[in-house]
């Protein structure tokens, strides 16, 4: 049998075989699958009842006796502060408010409840609100006019391509759920597959394997069959996330409703999903060849390697930012940035977009940086794989990259 | 067709010579000790014979071939620094190095398990190697070396960390597998071994041959002219003798220039000394070794 892909069979059975990559590969969905059921639990509980809520109310101003009835609250009228006080110790009422004489020229409402809140709940808040403004209007304008004043504006807005037809993606945060999931995927995938190869590189350094090794294969066979075997394990990794997802969001969609019915896939992002993955891989994966050829022990190797795997989850720090300033010229520069751009174009995917140019750029960049990476990691390898025990020096390096 | 043909051969690493312009040939059939001090070059030389580092210049023939990635399979090495899969059963490392060489996984098994017998070790087949001593790992990767039966064995500093159980089982091992004609290229700095079981050797130092051809014929080229005795009576004067070097168990004379070790017996047996042991001295290959290499670093 060829002896790429007898290293290729070893390597991918050795890391589905890692107990590490069975608990990465069913935790994700297990958790999902925990949040949902989490969600159900907690959306019975907190089910509305369908008895009415009783909500006292002082009227000092007067004037405020019709629409007593908001949704599913109650508004109860008390003629003194003290009635509506011993009714709410009494637990005839869940609260009460009072609406001051001089309630029209300062517009000061004053609520007082038993329980300890951080800010009064916005469905009590609106029905209050929608209680003074109906009172205060009736019959002076129209019931239209009545209900513009509490629902003053239901904004849509319709994306239109550079020809002005209706786009196909809308946008919005429907729009941005997939990516993430893809985006978080990515970034664990890459992360622990690169792992695994430096891991297995650094092993067989420390182990003193590489020699063995390399009297029965070529150095090429050597890393061609890891990178194969392992990055094969790390899709089939996300494969499995990625199968799971569907039946999970018809599971969620019973909890969150109509959320669920929202949630759009931009364009082209599981092809591009799939050739970042890999091209990721190959990036991170040439990367840890060179680590582990100049490395001394698997720690030492990590350690190093961190330096550059923190870049792929770098977008996710700043998520709320690139959220608030989806246009910044600072995310074209993560986006063809090497080690952050797998990430951050699945995030712009979802929010704004990606330019055709950038995307172009992102990809030649990152194949550019394999090429290069893939000839000094085979220097490397070359240079320091039967190097023990002493870890060269940077200007070492660079002088031996540079002699060739 | 010699197993290996090295020609001229020179690598530098940076600014220093590791093996300077160095010739040598192994046959087939032989056991070739391949020795020198530390830092001489003898693993940059197995390195380049194995094709894991390139010559600078000068040509290495194995098996009558450039060694070539098809070819690597014909051979069998067991580097000086060398490991396991620390996690992997016994029986799947042999199994997964032997299918690299080109073996079949189900003949792998069964030659694994002919190999583990022969050397007591089957009982262990199912361990993970984490779980041996570090001389059963030595076995198990001596095992893997030979596992593919190849033509050319390269074994460097195959006896350390052995006990002398294993150690005699290892070269038991050697001595047939010579019997069956495959070439031997033993590195040592266990210079008793050598003796015991090479037929020629090549000594470097500083990169250069030093000593090169027969182990008898070099010992002969550095017998130097003197005479071990060991006898009752008394020895009285000899006519030819410059010098007595009297041991715990015998005595060494050393001889002038144009006297032999007959003339010496002749006149011992004249003077009716009982004589017990007779034997012309030649020095050991450890004592070479300290004086060759010692003569270079001064």
């Amino acid at each position: 049998m060829n002896r790429v892909l007898l290293i290729f069979k070893h390597e991918f059975r050795q890391t589905v075989g890692r107990t590490g990559f069975i608990i990465l590969t069913i935790v994700p969905p297990l958790i999902a699958l925990l949040a949902i059921g989490v969600s159900h639990t907690i959306s019975g509980i907190s089910e509305p009842s369908a008895e009415a809520t009783g909500i006292g109310y002082v009227d000092e101003a007067g004037g405020f006796e019709q629409f007593t009835t908001q949704g599913n609250l109650n508004f109860v009228s008390f003629d003194t502060t003290e009635a509506a006080t011993q009714a709410l110790v009494n637990k005839d009422i869940e609260e009460y408010f009072v609406i001051p004489e001089d309630f029209v020229s300062t517009g000061l409402i004053r609520r007082y409840t038993t329980q300890r809140e951080l800010t009064p709940p916005a469905a009590t808040t609106t029905a209050i609100k929608n209680f003074i403004s109906s009172n205060l209007l009736s019959g002076k304008v129209p019931e239209t006019t009545v209900t513009r004043v509490e629902e003053p504006l239901n904004l849509v807005t319709i994306t239109l391509t550079a020809t002005g037809v209706v786009a196909p993606e809308q946008g919005g945060p429907g729009n941005l759920i997939i990516p993430i999931i893809v985006g978080i995927m990515l970034a664990v995938s890459l992360t622990f597959s690169s792992a695994y190869l430096l891991q297995g590189l650094a092993a067989e350094k420390e182990n003193r394997l590489m020699e063995i090794l390399l009297s029965s294969v070529s150095t090429r066979q050597l890393v061609t069959g890891k990178v194969m075997g392992i990055g094969s394990a790390g899709l089939i990794q996300v494969a499995i996330w990625v199968a799971t997802v569907p039946p999970l969001l018809r599971l969620a969609s019973s909890s969150l409703g109509g959320f669920i019915s929202m949630i759009q896939i931009p364009p082209g992002l599981i092809s591009l999903a799939i050739l970042y993955f890999v091209l990721g891989y190959l990036l991170f994966a040439v990367l840890s060849v060179g680590i582990a050829a100049v490395s001394t022990s698997v720690r030492e190797g990590q350690t190093l390697a961190s330096i550059f795997t923190l870049w792929v989850i770098a977008p996710f720090w700043i998520i709320s930012v690139i959220m608030l300033v989806p246009n910044s010229p600072a995310w074209v520069v993560l986006s063809i940035f090497p080690f952050s751009a797998p990430v951050m174009v699945m995030l712009r995917l979802g929010l704004t977009g990606v330019p055709t140019w950038q995307l172009a750029a992102s990809i030649a960049v990152l194949v550019l940086c394999i090429i290069g990476g893939l000839m000094l990691a085979a220097k490397l390898l070359r240079a320091y794989v039967l190097m023990y025990g002493k870890r060269p020096g940077f200007g070492e390096i660079i002088r031996n990259l540079k002699s060739g | 067709m010699s197993a290996v043909e090295v020609s001229h051969v020179v690598k530098s690493y940076r600014n220093k010579v590791a093996v300077d312009d160095l010739s040598f040939f192994v046959s087939q059939n032989e056991v070739f000790g391949l020795i020198g001090p530390n830092g001489a070059g003898k693993t940059t030389t197995i390195r380049m014979m194995m094709d894991i580092v390139k010559p600078d210049s000068g040509t290495v023939t194995i098996l009558g071939e450039k060694l070539s990635e098809a070819s690597k399979h014909r051979l069998g090495y067991l580097p000086e620094e060398r490991g396991l899969y620390r996690k992997l059963t016994v029986m799947d490392s042999i199994v997964y190095l032997a299918s690299l060489k080109g073996m079949d996984g189900r003949l792998a098994e069964q030659r694994a398990n002919e190999l583990l017998s022969e050397t007591g070790m089957l009982s262990h087949s199912g361990k993970r190697i984490e779980e041996l001593s570090k001389g059963m790992g030595q076995i198990i990767q001596f095992i893997i070396t030979i596992i593919h039966n190849p033509e050319l064995i390269v074994l460097d500093e195959p006896f350390s960390g052995l006990d002398p159980v294993n150690t005699e089982i290892l070269k038991k091992m050697l001595i047939n597998l010579r019997g069956q004609g495959k070439a031997i290229i033993l590195s040592t700095h266990q210079m008793n071994q050598v003796e015991e079981l090479c037929d020629r050797i090549l000594m470097i130092d500083g990169g250069h041959a030093v000593l090169y051809g027969g182990l008898s014929e070099i010992k002969a080229k550095y017998r130097s002219n003197s005479v071990i005795i060991d006898f009752d009576g008394e020895l009285g004067q000899i006519a030819g003798v410059i010098e007595k070097r009297t041991n715990k168990n015998y005595v060494e004379l050393v001889l002038e220039e144009n006297t032999t070790p007959g003339q010496v017996l002749e006149q011992l047996v004249t003077a009716g000394i009982v004589i017990n042991r007779f034997e012309v001295a030649t020095p050991s290959l450890n004592e070479l070794f300290v004086k060759v290499a010692g003569k270079n670093h001064e």
